[in-house]
């Protein structure tokens, strides 16, 4: 089963309900789809096996070949080309990779050349014994200075379902659990995370901002026809807008984390919270179940 | 007329509560909400009379006439972010995955395909006492960064025709992070305020602000929220200010009132409480500045 | 010689932006005549210096003054051997007359992309 973790805007605890529902479950997937910022790593420590390098394609322009008639750079809706003395010039950090100028260029004077935008790492928890690791940790990196996310969070979610299609393979009976912890936001990779998913977690928090924050972010599974759900965390007093919200149109609350000041301490230096909690262990082992046996609380 | 921008880096550090406040503070009657992804600003200022509302167009989608299309899937092949696949026996557009680029236009054989004005998100302008200028973007799109520059523009013009004399500070609430949008907003700033998190990533985050804000040539200053969070990292952001000559400008403590404020649908500046008191200290401190 | 200026509605002061301001200012010193015309980049979602640029340059533009200018805009002008210049006050005309004695200094440094920002 795929569940993907969302929470619009950041701070609100994504990563850390990701990370935590990952290790809980027995045989999971943890993809760290959050590529500018992949901070699930800090908290799981994988032991990182390979690295996939993540290309996009960017223009080459043979300029002997070039007879400067411009097609390209009329074609090209992003104005990364110009033409000067009829010598053309490229800016590849405004290319989208559409292809598009290799395409109308009459004289094919227009190859491509991959460029690596990022990396997917792969990495497990364990201790390298097991036939096969409880926990496997799919990283989606993008390279600094690079804005082409998407590319990279895509690699990221095949990666991820390479590794469960190889079970199915195997023919191992699978309970597997694969989490996606999405980028933060509403755009296009964030969509492409959740895309996929069988089940959507919003992590919410119960606070005027919280709550705004949330009815743009339901948009997403429900645009997506996919199966919803709400995480309340740093939980303390209800906030009544969010409660009744989530009354009137039956989506489930299934967790409510709560505030505690202990828990920023630990966080901060990257502990993983079941791990050091109990009550917090049986928490994320309710949610699991609940989410996997049906999503209903 | 100054224009005062307040940002953070990463989301949840306190951006909105800081600018409310100060908006409450200055009695500043021009503000603008420029976290198009998450605006947030009008749940902490009431704003009132006429209002102005425009879609926005950031750019261009692919779209299919369903009548001329032949289903050859020619623009299948040839599209780069699988952004258009044959339903059935027509072709039909992703939205949020199309890129505007194109391609399919140009190789549909049956000129089925044609690029067309996307309405990505919505602005608003309030026009009453206080001049408020804010705006969302639609689900799944991205380009915020026009959109910001849309906000800020269409508060300065209206502005200047109510007469700058009248209105001596503008607050623009930022976007969060460090990307394109955040980059939109500096432009043209008198001074950036950095409401910074006292974490890795907070002080990771203020390093490439502070960057961005050198190469603009633009003013900054810097006060840390929840400063008692950490103690060891809020030294390192002090210390980080004293070695690159940025005026910092106070802490805030971890304070219960500021969610309660929230919730109330007010700011900080009139409640009583540690956090409220450390605000108009680094108020009087950034005015200064300014 | 014809000098670029990016220039705000109205046409006679000198827009803070470079490619994203509404008009661009022309001016040829040899025949004194000053042309007005829209900025084509100025709606473009992403890559306005280079459009901006493309633009002043295919306008036969020898001089370009400005307040800042992109990376890209300025590879754009490099290649096509238009100078470029710091502007110093708003005003469009104090600048043409700057440059024209002498005093503007060379805009030496240039800014990173904005990504589809401003």
């Amino acid at each position: 089963m795929k569940i993907s973790v969302v929470s619009g805007k950041g701070g609100t605890g994504k990563t850390f309900v990701a990370v935590n529902l990952a290790v809980t479950a027995q045989d999971a997937v943890y993809m760290d789809c959050d590529v500018e910022e992949p901070n699930g790593r800090l908290f799981l420590k994988p032991n990182v096996t390979r690295e996939l390098p993540v290309h996009i394609l960017v223009p080459h322009i043979d300029s002997v070949r070039c007879t400067g008639c411009r097609k390209c750079v009329s074609f090209c809706r992003f104005n990364a080309l110009a033409m000067v003395k009829g010598k053309p010039i490229l800016f590849p950090e405004i290319c989208h990779s559409c292809g598009g100028c290799s395409l109308v260029c009459p004289v094919g004077a227009i190859s491509e050349r991959p460029l690596q935008v990022g990396a997917v790492q792969l990495g497990y928890v364990g201790s390298g014994k097991e036939t096969r690791p409880s926990l496997r940790i799919v990283t989606g990196v993008l390279s600094i200075g690079k804005v082409s996310a998407v590319p990279v969070v895509k690699a990221t979610l095949d990666a991820g379902a390479a590794l469960s299609y190889d079970d199915a393979q195997a023919d191992v009976a699978s309970q597997m659990v694969s989490v996606i912890d999405c980028p933060p936001g509403s755009g296009c990779s964030v969509l492409e995370s959740v895309a996929g998913s069988d089940f959507c977690l919003m992590v919410v928090e119960p606070t005027a901002f919280g709550f705004h924050n949330f009815r743009m972010i339901e948009q997403i599974p429900k645009q997506l026809g996919i199966p919803c759900a709400v995480v309340i965390n740093k939980d303390g007093e209800p906030y009544a807008p969010l409660e009744a919200y989530c009354a009137e149109h039956s989506v489930p609350i299934l967790a409510r984390i709560p505030y505690r000041e202990d828990l920023t301490e630990i966080l901060s230096e990257g502990t993983l919270a079941v791990k050091a909690d109990r009550e917090l262990a049986r928490l994320f082992e309710q949610l699991l179940r609940a989410i996997v046996d049906g999503g209903e609380a | 007329m100054k224009k005062l921008l307040v940002l953070s880096g990463k989301g949840g550090t306190g951006k909105t509560t800081v600018a409310a406040a100060f908006i409450d503070f200055s009695h500043a009657r021009a503000f603008a909400d420029c976290d198009v992804d998450a605006p947030n600003l009008h749940l902490v200022q009431s704003v009132d009379g006429p209002v102005e509302r425009s879609d926005f167009s950031g750019s261009q989608k692919a779209r299919v006439d369903s009548h001329l299309c032949v289903g050859c899937g020619r623009c299948v092949v040839h599209c780069r972010f699988d952004a258009i696949h044959l339903v059935g026996t027509k072709a039909s557009v992703k939205e949020f995955a199309c890129e505007g680029c194109g391609v399919c236009v140009e190789v549909c054989p049956a000129q089925a395909v044609s690029l067309a004005e996307d309405v990505s998100g919505t602005t608003t302008l309030y026009r009453g006492g206080r001049i408020f200028s804010t705006a969302e973007l639609k689900m799944g799109r991205g380009n915020s960064g026009k959109l910001v520059s849309t906000v800020k523009r269409t508060l300065v013009d209206t502005v200047k025709r109510a007469g700058e004399s009248s209105v001596p500070l503008c607050v623009i609430d930022g976007s969060p992070g460090i990307g394109c949008p955040v980059i939109a907003s500096m432009s043209g700033v008198d001074l950036v305020l950095v409401v910074a998190e006292p974490s890795l990533s907070g002080l990771s985050d203020l390093r490439r602000l502070f960057d961005t804000a050198t190469m603009f040539g633009t003013k900054m200053a810097v006060c840390i929220n929840k400063f008692d969070i950490s103690d060891g990292l809020t030294g390192s952001i002090e210390h980080f200010c004293e070695e690159h000559d940025v005026p910092f400008v106070g802490k805030i403590p971890y304070d219960r009132h500021a969610v309660a404020a929230v919730n109330a649908g007010v700011s900080l500046a009139y409640a009583d409480c540690p956090a409220s008191k450390a605000l108009r200290t680094i108020y009087d401190r950034t005015m200064l500045l300014l | 010689m014809t000098i670029a200026i990016p220039v705000d509605e109205g046409g006679k002061t000198v827009c803070v932006s470079f490619g994203r301001a509404p008009y661009f200012l022309f001016h040829d010193d040899g025949t004194g005549n000053t042309r007005v015309l829209a900025n084509p980049a100025a709606d473009s979602p992403g890559g306005a210096g280079v459009k901006a640029a493309q633009f002043v340059a295919d306008a036969g533009a020898d001089s370009l003054i400005a307040f800042r200018c992109g990376q890209n805009a300025a590879q754009v002008f490099s290649a096509s051997n238009v100078a470029i210049y710091r502007a110093e006050g708003v005003s469009a005309e104090e600048n043409l007359k700057a440059l024209e004695a002498g005093r503007l200094p060379v805009l030496a440094t240039f800014h990173a992309g904005f990504h589809g920002a401003v």
